[in-house]
């Protein structure tokens, strides 16, 4: 059978040298942190209550987020509204927030002094609690649903406008233009969305545990924490590490097997025409889906507005440091990224469509299922005998910030690598364009966008995380998420939240300005 | 060029000034922010040692100990400061700690002090803390808690120190019958944080009614906010002991320095600072007395504590009956 | 001269052969039915398909597994021939230097080339700029620039109505040299500057023959595909 030739060029070794990296520090650290614990590991009767906990809440969280987001990800798809940009972009934010923040946020709501209660109360019904696997599943969708409004948003968005006037031509109705175009595209969407989503979920900690209300909500995450920090028992939490990693493989190869991948793109602007949908009916619901989405996610935004802006007048001078230190991690997060996701999706596209393509876009996939704490342990252990952990903390947190948006970058690069590829990659190869000149002159300037994105989408994340600088930093290299921790260890609740509302400020703006500077003078 | 220069001074951290000898301090994180402890100590040591102080922080109490096992004997750090009583056990039990050489002077703590490894810098009770504007009558020990319908905040004992000190409280107060109280506290229980801060956090949101903290924190809230409505409630069993403390490493290359370190850590210089820093009492109480605000705490009339030694067992068993009562 | 020998190419349940020499210099046209395989047949021969037996020589050399742009050639394709986000000048100038570093003397063969396909004064243009006709012009300029000894075109006038047609085609004949291989489904583009075609159908390109013999006393299967009654 006659091979379509594509020259692989540098692109190739570069994107195996990336996979290489990614492998390393997150297996590779898993390794460390075994040959470290030196005595064979078992599992204690609760790490099983935590694994059932674990994949009952990332699953629920994962189908619940998935659902709801298929009405609003189509209500988006059909209806043009000024402000639905917008919208969009800041439906993400949540998506964004550090962990504790965003709970502070959703207590504001739906806690027991909350909007949603004092509500309740003042028309005498009976408060709700969300404390509970419905507290945590709720705070999950919270953070998930953007997610999935965005990957389903995109799927439908890839339909073809013809097929809809088409079908509008054969005067189909809302049942058959479910039935014929949007099934076979939910069918193809859902199963990666639902994957992501409980990839995200598994290694949940401090959502999981703070909402849980008690034992009974213990994620592995958490196992490992305790038995790292409360039993040093290093070959438990491999073990449970590596438990974890396994239950992503299987999440991952049964999303494989009925799904093929779905873009994750950026090409949010277009509004499909829609005959079928023009009823005030369907008009309604739209619009009632729209706005329950908006409050449901902007609502708590809000209130950590609110509540930290006093805060952020009176903030102690260390959060300034802070503040840029975490910039300048962010900066240098999205470098490594897109170093590691730019010959990946080149490498990837170029090698397909054979096996080790797909090899190695599961390696960039990696470090979704890794624990931050035991890749944090393991580079400490790696890194000890040759250098001193604190002075390499920044370094080392804006790799590992790197390395966990790294399956994101992945996930939008890809796709976007692989279309250009196809329209413009026999002419880059007639002409002999390969390597740097092909990045250059090619790939760079049609993917601006795609970029753009995912370098804001890396910045802001890398801004938010805790990560593990909590395991390296010393006193003088706090970054602001650790800062507004350590404000709420010292009482002082005010200025945390003012710290909070900074980094949520900045995170946004880091990701809008990425997101703006590659749509500017995006070329046709 | 400068930007840059900045931009890489900023990633690499500070680095020591060359000459002096440096004393590396391991300790907990909160220790050393900006309005911690940490910054007027180091002042006021560096005054008299002819050295350079370097705090170096790891997290909680728990993860300090789990850094300094997971370094070993290659570690930098010449004194570790943040363990409580329940971890000197394993500490010293690691080998990785050296005898603390001091005599020991009169310290103002509840318990005897006779370890002879470990110095205690500060010192607190347990306490549920409440509004007294909102819960004008609260409960009076753990039964009467676990009776009532008053809402609590707990930390989860495995990554937080007071959620294991709640634990050993229970234990110290009921023994026996610690699963008993467990068990009626469940539905009290509003959720259970992973750390200090979330619960406290929560608390000042309105989400429970009392949270789990230190007899100290109202000083907190009337010296620094001046507010007065935050207050402890007094339980009848008595309260749990923290007692904080730090210790010397064995392989420390600055043997001398750290033992320094030790002695300087309960003169004034150091007690001095901790009140209105670390909100603890002090383990030698300063020259000058305690600021105003602590004055009005409450002073439990009994000192719960198990002794070290035991607390490694109590807690794995104590540990077995809180999640056996709360996974139901 | 460019040489196919015992070529094999399979792609699925589509299988074609090609042994045959093309004349040097010279324009000669690929007719055939539609999927009879002419645009496989360049591709191959441009180094987007590695045959699974036989070689390519040019000139006495074997070039089966040279990549595209290593090869003596240039190819117009149907359609993206252009890169959308750099402009006319730029496009032609990756003809002579992929990474586009350019001496001053590139520079004046680009000005000279977009002024021979009639572009005078488009050079800093973006393609969407163009109209369809100048946009094929620029593919040509690039072509000219390039200067290579081997043309292939793979109907890169196609989308083009008649008139703008016949005129890129007249520049085609009139600006290059060496060798021209053009893929059409439109006999007459052939009779109108193909001194030699290949017809390829049933799996097999014969070796070429002269296009007025050809068209007008077509085999069996040209007649069909010719649509005339003999």
């Amino acid at each position: 059978m006659a091979e379509r030739a594509r020259p692989l060029g540098p692109a190739v070794p570069l994107g195996w040298a990336a996979a290489g990296f990614v492998a390393s520090l997150t297996l590779g650290t898993l390794l460390a942190v075994i040959w470290r614990a030196e005595v064979p590991a078992r599992l204690a009767p609760a790490d099983w209550a935590a694994i059932r906990f674990t994949v009952l809440q990332a699953s629920l969280s994962a189908v619940i987020s998935v659902a709801l987001a298929i009405p609003v990800a189509r209500a988006l798809a059909r209806r043009r509204f000024p402000g639905r940009g917008a919208l969009i972009t800041l439906l993400g934010a949540p998506f964004l927030l550090p962990v504790i923040v965003a709970i502070l946020g959703l207590l504001a709501v739906f806690g027991r002094a909350g909007i949603l209660n004092t509500a309740l109360t003042a028309l005498n019904l009976p408060p709700i609690s969300i404390y509970g696997l419905h507290g945590v599943v709720l705070a999950h969708v919270f953070f998930n649903l953007p997610l999935a409004v965005r990957l389903i948003l995109q799927g439908w968005l890839a339909i073809p406008a013809e097929r809809f006037r088409l079908a509008a031509s054969l005067n189909m109705g809302p049942a058959e233009i479910r039935r014929f175009l949007e099934t076979p595209m939910l069918r193809a969407t859902l199963p990666g969305a639902l994957m992501v989503i409980f990839l995200i979920c598994l290694t949940s900690f401090a959502i999981a545990l703070t909402l849980g209300g008690g034992p009974r909500a213990t994620t592995i995450e958490l196992a490992i924490y305790q038995a790292f920090s409360f039993e040093f028992d290093l070959g438990r939490a491999a073990l449970l590490a590596g438990i974890q990693f396994t239950l992503t493989g299987i999440a991952a190869l049964v999303a494989f097997r009925i799904a093929r991948p779905s873009d994750f793109g950026t090409g949010m602007d277009r509004v499909m025409d829609r005959w079928d949908a023009k009823t005030p009916v369907t008009r309604a619901i739209d619009t009632i889906w729209i706005a329950l989405a908006a409050l449901f996610l902007l609502v708590p935004l809000i209130m950590i507005a609110a509540n930290g802006i006093a805060g952020l007048t009176i903030l102690p001078s260390a959060v300034g440091w802070a503040a840029l230190r975490s910039i300048l991690v962010a900066l240098t997060s999205v470098t490594v990224t897109l170093a590691l996701a730019l010959p990946l999706a080149m490498a990837v596209t170029s090698l397909r469509p054979r096996g080790s393509s797909r090899l190695l876009e599961g390696c960039g996939y990696l470090s979704i299922a890794a624990s931050p704490l035991v890749l944090g342990t393991g580079l400490f252990v790696l890194l000890f005998p040759i250098a001193n952990p604190a002075t390499l903390a920044l370094p080392v947190t804006a790799c590992v910030n790197a390395l966990m948006t790294l399956p994101f970058a992945i996930r939008i690069l890809v796709p976007a690598v692989a279309e250009v590829e196809d329209r413009h990659g026999r002419l880059a190869d007639s002409l002999g364009m390969s390597g740097t000149a092909r990045l250059r002159w090619l790939l760079w300037p049609r993917l601006r966008r795609p970029i753009g994105f995912a370098a804001g989408l890396s910045a802001a994340l890398s801004m938010g995380d805790l990560g593990v600088i909590a395991l390296f930093a010393d006193a003088d290299q706090a970054t602001l998420p650790l800062q507004v921790f350590r404000l709420m260890s010292a009482y002082r609740m005010e200025e945390a939240a003012g710290a909070a509302l900074l980094l949520l400020i900045l995170s946004l703006a880091l990701f809008w300005a990425f997101d703006r500077g590659g749509r500017a003078n995006a070329a046709a | 060029m400068r930007p840059f220069l900045i931009a890489a001074g900023l990633l690499a951290g500070t680095s020591a000034s060359a000459d002096a000898p440096v004393l590396t301090v391991y300790t907990y994180d909160s220790f050393i922010a900006e309005w911690g402890p940490g910054p007027a100590i180091e002042t006021a040591f560096e005054e008299t040692c002819a050295c350079d102080l370097k705090f170096v922080a790891a997290g909680d109490g728990a993860a300090l100990l789990a850094r300094i096992r997971l370094e070993g004997e290659r570690s930098e750090a010449d004194i570790l400061l943040g363990l409580d009583t329940n971890l000197t056990a394993a500490a010293i039990e690691s080998g990785l700690f050296a005898p603390h050489n001091q005599s020991v002077p009169d310290l103002d703590l509840p318990v005897p002090w006779d370890d002879t490894t470990f110095l205690p810098y500060d010192w607190g009770y347990f306490a549920f803390i409440h509004d007294t504007t909102l819960l004008p009558d609260p409960p009076t020990d753990f039964r009467s808690l676990a009776d009532s319908d008053t809402t609590i905040i707990i930390q989860d004992p495995r990554s937080s120190t007071p959620g294991l000190g709640l634990l050993m409280w229970v234990k110290a107060a009921h023994g026996d019958d610690a699963p008993a109280i467990w068990q009626d506290l469940a539905d009290n229980i509003v959720t259970v944080t992973p750390g200090w801060s979330e619960a406290y956090g929560l608390f000042l949101e309105g989400e429970a009614d009392m949270v789990l903290s230190y007899t100290t924190s109202p000083a907190y809230h009337l010296i620094a906010e001046e507010d007065d409505t935050k207050a402890a409630a007094p339980f009848a069993e008595g309260h749990y002991l923290q007692v904080e403390v730090a210790g010397k490493l064995a392989n420390s290359d600055q043997p001398e320095l750290a033992e320094a370190f030790l002695a300087f850590m309960l003169t004034d210089g150091f007690q001095s600072v901790i009140p209105t820093t670390n909100w603890m009492y002090p383990a030698r109480t300063p020259e000058a007395g305690l600021p105003e605000g602590f004055s009005t705490l409450i002073q439990p009339e009994t000192a719960l504590l198990i002794p070290s030694d035991q607390a490694a067992r109590t807690r794995d068993e104590a540990l077995t009956e809180w999640q056996n009562a709360l996974a139901r | 001269m460019l040489r196919l020998d015992g070529l094999r190419i399979t792609l699925g349940d589509f299988s074609l052969a090609a042994d045959m020499e093309i004349p040097h210099p010279g324009i000669t046209a690929i007719i055939g039915p539609s999927g009879g395989g002419k645009s496989t047949l360049l591709a191959a021969i441009g180094g987007f398909l590695t045959p699974d037996t036989g070689h390519v020589f040019w000139n006495g050399s074997n070039i089966t597994t040279l990549p595209p742009g290593d090869r003596p050639m240039t190819t117009l394709f149907q359609d993206n021939n252009l890169f959308p986000h750099l402009t006319i000048a730029q496009n032609v100038g990756l003809g002579i230097s992929p990474a586009l570093r350019l001496s001053v003397t590139d520079r004046d063969l680009i000005a000279s080339v977009i002024d021979r396909v009639g572009l005078t004064g488009l050079a800093d243009r973006k393609p969407a700029q163009l109209s369809g006709g100048q946009q094929s012009r620029v593919a040509l300029a690039r072509a000219l620039a390039r200067n290579k000894p081997v043309v292939l075109l793979d109907e890169p006038f196609s989308a083009l109505g008649p008139g703008l047609r016949n005129e890129m085609l007249d520049l085609v004949a009139e600006t290059l040299g060496g060798t021209v291989l053009m893929v059409t489904h439109d006999p007459a583009d052939a009779l109108r500057i193909a001194q030699n075609a290949v017809l390829i159908s049933g799996g097999t390109a014969r070796p070429p023959t002269d296009t007025k013999t050809l068209i007008s006393d077509p085999p069996p299967e040209l007649r069909d595909y010719l649509g005339k009654t003999p």
